[in-house]
C-alpha cells in the first residue's frame, strides 16, 4: 500500500522538511498574509495542473496552456470593459479555454498529430495571435464588479480556494469511480489494449483536451480578477511550472501512472519554495535552480520506479510459480 | 565436449530459479531445452551469455573452467545468443548492423565501407540468404532479420549458438528454412542450444533433449528414446488429461454468429461465409497471411467491412469499432497478449472489468464492491494464481495473464467469443487448462471461434475446422475426419506438406 503512494509520500516529506526548516529559521513565513499570497499564486497552477495531469495520464501533453490562459484572461477582461453582463464575462473564460482545448483535441485525436507538436504549434500561434489582436495593450479600466468576482476582497481567497478544492475533489472521484477515469489509466498504460477493450481512445483524448482547456480558462479567470489590469502576455512560462508540478507529483511522463493528489503536493511544494528562499535570506535567483533540481529528482525517481516495477513483477511471477 | 555446466544454482531474492543444474553440449549437436514457463530456461541462457552470475557451480568451455562468465568473456569463447525478437538497429543497413557486432569499436577508426559491405555479402551468401547488405534492417522481414542475427553469430565465429524461441514469429516455410540453416551450422561443428515451446520442432530438430522443471534438470535424453506424451509428462510432472469435445453440440442449436459473403478489401477477405452455433467451437486453421486474424478483426470492427452481412443471434450487425462489436455481443481475445490483451500496470480486478465497466457501475459510478466480487468470481472459476485482486497483471505468469484476459471478455457476457492463438507463449500446464475452460464455456452455450496455428490444438479443441487460404475459406472438416495432413493439404497453396511438423504458422509478420 505504501509503495503505491511512494511519490506522493516523498513529496509530502519534502514539504514537511521545508516547513520544519522554516519553522525554526523563519517563523514569519507562516504569517497569514504570506500564506494567502502563496495560496493565491498557486491556485491557477493547481487548476491547470488538474487538466494537465489528466492529459498526461493518457500519455499526451498540452504545452499551449499558458497561451490559452492569456487569451481567456484577456477575453474575460475585455468583455467586462465592454459592459457585457459580468456573468457572461466570467463564463467566457472557461468557455474560450474549452474551445481552444477542443481545437488541440481535434489536432491530436482526429488528425493524429503528436500532442507535443500540435500544442507547440497552438502555443506559438495563439500567443502571437493575441499579441496581434491586442497590439500589446493591457486590458484596463475593469468595472468594479469584475475584481474579486464581485466578492468582498477578504472573502475572495476563501471562495477561490473552495472552488479549487471542489475541482480537486471532483477530479479525484472521477478518476476513481467513473468508467472514464478507469479508461484514462488503461489508455495511458496501453492504448492498443484499451482500444481493443472497447474504449474510444480518440474521443477520450479529445474530451480530456477540452477539459484541460476549460480548466485553464477557469484558472485564467481566478487569476485575472485579482488585479486591476490584465496583461496581454500573462502566464509566460506557466506551462513549465504546471508540467513541473505534475511531474514532481509523480505522474509518469509516459502516461498510465500518477494522481491528482500528487499534483496538489507538487504544486504546493514548488509554489512554497520561492518565497521560502526569500524568507531564509537566500538569493531568489536560486529559486529556478532548486526547482530544476527537484524536477530532476522526481523524474529520476519515476525512471527508477519504472525499471523496478518490471524487475519486481518478474520476481513475483517467479516466486508464485515456485510456490505452485 | 563443447560446453558443460555443473551444479549451477541461482536465486533471485531468495527464490530459486536454478537449483543445481548440470548440462552439457557436444560439438555439432542440437540440444533442445524444454520446460514450462518459469522452469529456468531463460535463466540458464542468461548464465551462459554472462548476463547473470550463478551463485554456485562451474562452467566449462572447451576445457577451460570458470565460476561465471561475463558478456565479453562469453563472446570471446564463441557463445552467441539469438532471441525471439532480433536485437538489431532498424535504421542502419545490414552491413552496418553486422559491423557493429564484428568490427572492433573505436570512435576514431576509419570505416572501410567496401570491406564492410564485402564481408556482409560473404556472410549472407554463406547462409544462402538473399539479402542486400545495403538495405536498412527495418525493411527486412522477421525471418530475414533472424538470418542477419545468425550471420552476426557466424561472423563472430560462434561455436555455441543459443536460440531462444527463434521460430515464434516465423511461418511454417520460414521455419523450415531456418532448420536448414541450423543443420548446416551443425555440420560445421557449431553446437546449438534450442529452446522452444513447440514440441514438434524439438522432435524435428534436436539430437538430445533436456527437460527443466522448477529449476532442476528432470532428464536428459536422446530424442530417439522419447515420445511426445513422455516429454509432456516430464515437463509437467504429471500426465495431462486430454480435453476433447464432450458431446457433439446439437445441430439444432441456435446459430450465434453467421457470416454471409463477408468481404473486406482492407483485410483482404473475399466472400467469407460461416456460422457458429451455440455450444460449438469452430477452429480456423491456415497459414500466416491466410487472413485468419484479419477475419477476426473484421468481425470485431477493427477493419472496414465492404460487403456481406454479419449476424449475431440472428440480428444483422455492422460493427465499426470494438465498442460496437462488444455492444452486439462479440468478444475478441487478441493474439498478442502483452501488447493488446492485458494492461500490465493495472490490477487483476481493473483488467477484468475494463470491457464491461457499465455492468459494474451504478448510476454511472463504478461499484467497487461489485467489481471486487466479479473479479474474485473469475479468479476462483479460472483458478487464476494471483496474490490478490489488486496485484498488477504484469506480475502474473503468462498463463494467468491469459486467463485474466479471457475473464475480461467473459465479463462482457458475449454471445460469441473469438480467440486468436489462445495459448501462444503459455506453458503446457496452463495450455491444457485454457483448453478445458474453452470446452466448458462452449458447454455453457457460448459460441467460440478459435484461430490457432498449432494443429494439435485445433484438432484437440474444435468441433469443426475451417481452413483459410488467401482471405477465403477453402474447406471445412468435421472433427472426426480431420487430420493434420488433411488440414495442411487445404492450407498450402501447392499442397506440399513439409517435414517440420504440425506447427503450421505463427504470429503475423510484423
Amino acid at each position: 500500500m505504501l509503495t503505491r503512494y511512494r511519490s506522493e509520500i516523498s513529496v509530502g516529506v519534502a514539504l514537511l522538511l521545508l516547513c520544519a526548516v522554516l519553522a525554526v529559521r523563519a517563523p514569519a513565513y507562516f504569517h497569514g498574509d504570506n500564506l494567502v499570497d502563496i495560496l493565491m499564486s498557486s491556485l491557477p497552477v493547481l487548476v491547470i495542473g488538474i487538466g494537465m495531469t489528466l492529459v498526461m495520464l493518457v500519455g499526451e501533453i498540452d504545452i499551449s496552456v499558458a497561451s490559452v490562459f492569456a487569451i481567456a484572461g484577456v477575453l474575460a477582461g475585455s468583455l467586462a470593459t465592454w459592459q457585457v453582463p459580468l456573468i457572461i464575462a466570467f463564463v467566457s473564460a472557461p468557455l474560450a479555454g474549452a474551445l481552444l482545448g477542443a481545437f488541440n483535441g481535434m489536432l491530436v485525436a482526429r488528425f493524429r498529430i503528436p500532442s507535443i507538436v500540435a500544442t507547440l504549434a497552438t502555443m506559438v500561434a495563439l500567443r502571437d495571435a493575441l499579441r496581434w489582436v491586442t497590439q500589446g495593450a493591457w486590458v484596463q479600466n475593469l468595472p468594479p464588479g469584475f475584481q474579486w468576482l464581485g466578492l468582498p476582497q477578504g472573502a475572495y481567497p476563501a471562495a477561490a480556494a473552495a472552488v479549487v478544492l471542489a475541482l480537486v475533489g471532483m477530479s479525484v472521484l472521477a478518476l476513481a469511480y467513473l468508467a472514464a477515469g478507469r479508461q484514462v489509466f488503461a489508455t495511458g498504460s496501453n492504448p492498443e489494449a484499451a482500444r481493443l477493450a472497447g474504449i474510444d481512445v480518440p474521443r477520450l483524448k479529445f474530451w480530456l483536451f477540452v477539459l484541460a482547456g476549460g480548466l485553464t480558462g477557469t484558472a485564467a479567470l481566478l487569476n485575472a480578477v485579482r488585479f486591476n489590469q490584465i496583461p496581454g502576455n500573462a502566464g509566460l512560462g506557466l506551462e513549465m511550472k504546471v508540467i513541473a508540478a505534475v511531474l514532481v507529483g509523480g505522474t509518469s511522463v509516459t502516461g498510465g501512472r500518477g494522481s491528482i493528489a500528487g499534483t496538489v503536493l507538487g504544486v504546493v511544494l514548488l509554489g512554497a519554495i520561492g518565497p521560502a528562499l526569500t524568507f531564509l535570506g537566500a538569493s531568489p535567483y536560486w529559486e529556478r535552480a532548486i526547482q530544476g533540481a527537484i524536477i530532476l529528482t522526481a523524474v529520476a525517481f519515476d525512471a527508477r520506479r519504472t525499471h523496478r516495477a518490471s524487475v519486481s513483477h518478474s520476481v513475483v511471477a517467479r516466486s508464485q510459480r515456485a510456490a505452485t | 565436449m563443447r560446453l558443460a555446466i555443473t551444479g549451477v544454482r541461482k536465486a533471485f531474492d531468495g527464490v530459486h530459479a536454478l537449483c543445481g543444474v548440470s548440462f552439457d553440449l557436444r560439438a555439432g549437436e542440437v540440444h533442445a531445452l524444454v520446460g514450462e514457463n518459469g522452469a529456468g530456461k531463460s535463466t540458464l541462457i542468461k548464465i551462459l551469455t554472462g548476463a547473470h552470475r550463478p551463485d554456485t557451480g562451474t562452467i566449462t568451455v572447451e576445457g577451460q573452467s570458470a565460476t561465471h562468465l561475463t558478456p565479453a568473456l562469453a563472446r570471446e569463447l564463441g557463445i552467441a545468443a539469438i532471441y525471439q525478437q532480433p536485437a538489431l538497429f532498424p535504421h542502419l543497413s545490414v552491413a552496418e548492423n553486422l559491423a557493429i557486432a564484428l568490427e572492433a569499436a573505436s570512435p576514431w577508426q576509419r570505416v572501410h565501407w567496401r570491406a564492410r559491405r564485402a564481408r556482409a555479402k560473404a556472410l549472407l551468401h554463406d547462409l544462402d540468404a538473399p539479402i542486400d547488405p545495403d538495405q536498412p534492417v527495418g525493411g527486412l522481414s522477421m525471418p530475414e532479420q533472424q538470418l542477419v542475427e545468425i550471420a552476426k553469430a557466424v561472423g563472430a565465429d560462434a561455436r555455441v549458438l543459443l536460440m531462444d524461441e527463434p521460430t515464434a514469429s516465423l511461418t511454417h516455410r520460414e521455419t523450415t528454412r531456418l532448420f536448414e540453416v541450423i543443420r548446416r551450422l551443425c555440420a560445421r561443428g557449431v553446437a546449438i542450444v534450442y529452446i522452444s515451446h513447440r514440441l514438434a520442432e524439438v522432435f524435428a530438430l534436436a539430437d538430445r533433449v533436456t527437460v527443466l522443471r522448477d529449476g532442476e534438470v528432470v532428464a536428459t535424453r536422446d530424442r530417439s528414446t522419447l515420445s511426445t506424451d513422455e516429454l509432456i509428462r516430464l515437463m509437467v510432472g504429471r500426465a495431462l488429461e486430454h480435453t476433447g469435445p464432450t458431446a457433439a453440440p446439437l445441430a439444432s442449436a441456435a446459430v450465434a454468429l453467421q457470416l454471409d459473403g463477408i468481404s473486406s478489401r482492407e483485410a483482404g477477405l473475399r466472400s467469407v461465409s460461416l456460422q457458429v452455433r451455440r455450444g460449438e467451437i469452430v477452429g480456423i486453421a491456415g497459414l500466416v497471411g491466410a487472413g485468419r486474424t484479419e477475419l477476426a478483426e473484421t468481425i470485431f470492427g477493427l477493419r472496414r467491412l465492404d460487403g456481406g452481412t454479419l449476424r449475431v443471434k440472428g440480428d444483422v450487425v455492422r460493427p465499426a469499432s470494438p465498442r460496437d462489436a462488444i455492444a452486439s455481443g462479440i468478444a475478441y481475445l487478441p493474439e498478442d497478449r502483452l501488447r493488446h490483451g492485458v494492461i500490465g500496470d493495472m490490477s487483476v480486478a481493473a483488467n477484468t472489468t475494463l470491457a464491461s465497466l457499465g455492468r459494474v457501475s451504478k448510476a454511472g459510478l463504478i461499484d467497487r464492491g461489485l467489481e471486487s466480487r466479479t473479479s474474485d468470481e473469475y479468479v476462483a472459476r479460472f483458478r487464476i494464481k494471483t496474490p490478490d485482486r489488486s496485484t498488477p497483471v504484469a506480475a502474473l505468469s503468462g498463463g494467468n495473464q491469459q486467463k485474466v484476459a479471457l475473464a475480461r471478455w467473459l465479463a462482457t457476457a458475449p454471445a460469441v467469443l473469438i480467440v486468436d492463438e489462445p495459448t501462444q507463449g503459455v506453458d503446457v500446464g496452463s495450455k491444457a487448462e485454457i483448453h478445458a475452460r474453452l470446452r466448458q464455456l462452449a458447454g455453457d452455450g457460448l459460441a467460440i471461434l478459435m484461430i490457432s496455428s498449432e494443429l494439435p490444438e485445433i484438432l484437440a479443441v474444435s468441433d469443426r475446422i475451417l481452413v483459410m487460404r488467401r482471405g477465403e475459406i477453402v474447406g471445412e472438416l468435421q472433427r472426426a475426419e480431420a487430420t493434420e495432413e488433411g488440414i495442411l493439404a487445404l492450407a498450402l497453396p501447392d499442397a506440399s506438406a513439409s517435414p517440420a511438423g504440425p506447427s503450421l504458422a505463427a504470429s503475423r509478420p510484423s
